[in-house]
């Protein structure tokens, strides 16, 4: 079956049999292997992309279910530069072998965005489905913390409301 | 592991996916618990029916009852206004269902046709006394909650019907909802789970819903527990007797997540905390 998708502002037709995961899509047919495998069902996170503006696992989504999508991977959350989200996981050590990196990466950008300042707690539940096998959580939950801290959001213009009356 | 062969159907109307489903198709969803059977081979179909881009999503509120399109994504389900003023236990529970990025693919019908004997919303659907609608190459039908849920994983579905909606009557205004879920991490799927509605009227209990998942083939109704509250004032003794009766209304079993033993007593704890909470004490 023919697809077409919008990947990291780049538009692709390309011919996939419905089995195929977006994972795999993603990977093998537009080379993009930021995306990475690690379960092929839904229980390590490694995997998520931004689906639609949505954080979505793309192994538990098929790619012929993401036909005329827009899909944001790792390889589009930087433009000339990190971006300051990622930034601040290399300047607090928040990865090692990476592997869980890109995942991360794509829950706490969509995170910031939908909720600008998160306590350490919403951190941390934002985060529990996605697998670290290296860091311990620590310095991830560090690096999301500090680039809350940095108004690394879209809305950071935007001046905190004062609480109601 | 990958999936193995199959043919996809993207169905444009109900009618489509309902005649697919006649010829042997599965119906996929948000594909959040069928993509991973797939991919692990449990699941071999050879056809399987896209109902994702059906228009049977939305919420609204219909005089006394919350209608539910099936393929109401759970996130949109979770963060609707409508929801949270209407029953806000089925808003509350919602965020305990996975994680942000299953919720924003699964569906809520998805989650009631998986039938997970451990899931939330099965749960809760049977505790307010739910409605699914089903339409089939005979045309449609309603089952009640209590109806619907047969085994782990097994629904009074037809091979060949599409779950379209499900009608939640409204609880009354004045009800209080509590929910107490044990899970190894925050969105994992539950070990054991209660959930409550209470309504109060001069702190004496008139009406109340306890249900269980995770203790039983499917969810359950602890009547027994329900029974005993009504007309009582809710006491550390009488809380006593209702948490036992709910673990009494149990049949748990052992596996890998925790012993059957473990689930029973557990009821009885996540009992006590679910009515705590709904009457703020
Ligand atoms: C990491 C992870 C964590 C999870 N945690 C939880 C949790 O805490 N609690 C929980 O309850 N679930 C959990 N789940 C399971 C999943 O989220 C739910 O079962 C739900 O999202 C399934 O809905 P879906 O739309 O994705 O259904 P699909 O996966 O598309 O379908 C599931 C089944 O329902 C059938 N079906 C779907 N829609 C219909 C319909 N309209 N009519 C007839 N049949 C239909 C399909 O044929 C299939 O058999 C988790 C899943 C993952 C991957
Ligand atoms: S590879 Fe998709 S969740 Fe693990
Ligand atoms: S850095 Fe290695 S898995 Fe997270």
């Amino acid at each position: 079956m023919k697809i077409t998708v919008t990947v990291n502002g780049q538009t692709s037709t390309a011919d996939c049999e419905p089995r195929r995961t977006l994972a795999d899509f993603l990977r093998h047919d537009l080379g993009l292997t930021g995306v990475h495998v690690g379960c092929e069902h839904g229980a390590c996170g490694s995997c998520t992309v931004l689906l639609d503006g949505a954080t979505a696992r793309s192994c538990c989504v098929l790619a012929v279910q993401a036909d005329g999508s827009e899909i944001t991977t790792v390889e589009g959350l930087a433009t000339t530069s990190l971006s300051p989200l990622q930034e601040s996981f290399r300047r607090h050590h928040a990865l090692q072998c990476g592997f869980c990196t890109p995942g991360m990466l794509a829950v706490a950008t969509e995170l910031l965005r939908d909720n600008p300042s998160p306590t350490e707690a919403e951190i941390r539940t934002a985060i529990s489905g996605n697998l670290c096998r290296c860091t311990g959580y620590h310095n991830i939950v560090t690096a999301i913390a500090a680039a809350r801290d940095q108004g690394d959001s879209p809305n950071a213009d935007t001046p905190p409301q004062p609480p109601e009356a | 592991m990958k999936a193995a062969r199959f043919d996809y159907v993207r169905a444009t109307t109900v009618d489509v996916a309902v005649d697919a489903l006649a010829r042997g198709a599965v119906a996929l969803a948000g594909g959040q618990s069928l993509v991973p059977l797939l991919n692990a081979r449990s699941r071999r179909p050879e056809v399987v029916v896209d109902v994702s881009r059906l228009p049977l999503t939305g919420v609204e509120q219909d005089g006394s009852t919350l209608v539910l399109g099936a393929l109401t994504r759970l996130r949109a389900a979770e963060t609707s206004p409508v929801v949270r003023r209407a029953v806000p236990l089925l808003a509350e529970a919602l965020t305990h269902v996975g994680h942000v990025s299953v919720r924003n693919r699964g569906t809520v019908g998805g989650s009631v046709a998986h039938a997970d004997p451990a899931a939330e919303l099965p749960a809760v659907f049977l505790a307010l006394d739910a409605v699914f609608t089903a339409r089939g190459p005979g045309g449609t039908r309603e089952v009640d909650a209590r109806d619907f849920f047969l085994g782990p994983y097994r629904t009074a579905l037809a091979p060949d019907e599409l779950l379209t909606d499900i009608r939640v009557p409204l609880p009354p205004p004045t009800a209080r909802h509590g929910l107490a879920e044990l899970s190894r991490r925050p969105n994992d799927l539950a070990i054991t789970a209660v959930f409550t509605s209470v309504t109060l009227t001069d702190r004496v209990v008139t009406e109340a819903r306890i249900a269980v998942a995770g203790a039983a083939p499917t969810p359950i109704r602890a009547h027994a527990a329900e029974e005993l509250l009504r007309g009582q004032a809710l006491t550390p003794e009488v809380l006593a007797g209702v948490a036992d009766a709910a673990a009494d209304a149990t049949d748990p079993v052992d596996d890998v997540h925790a012993p059957a033993a473990y689930r029973r007593d557990m009821t009885a704890v996540l009992t006590r905390r679910a009515l705590r909470q709904a009457v703020g004490g």
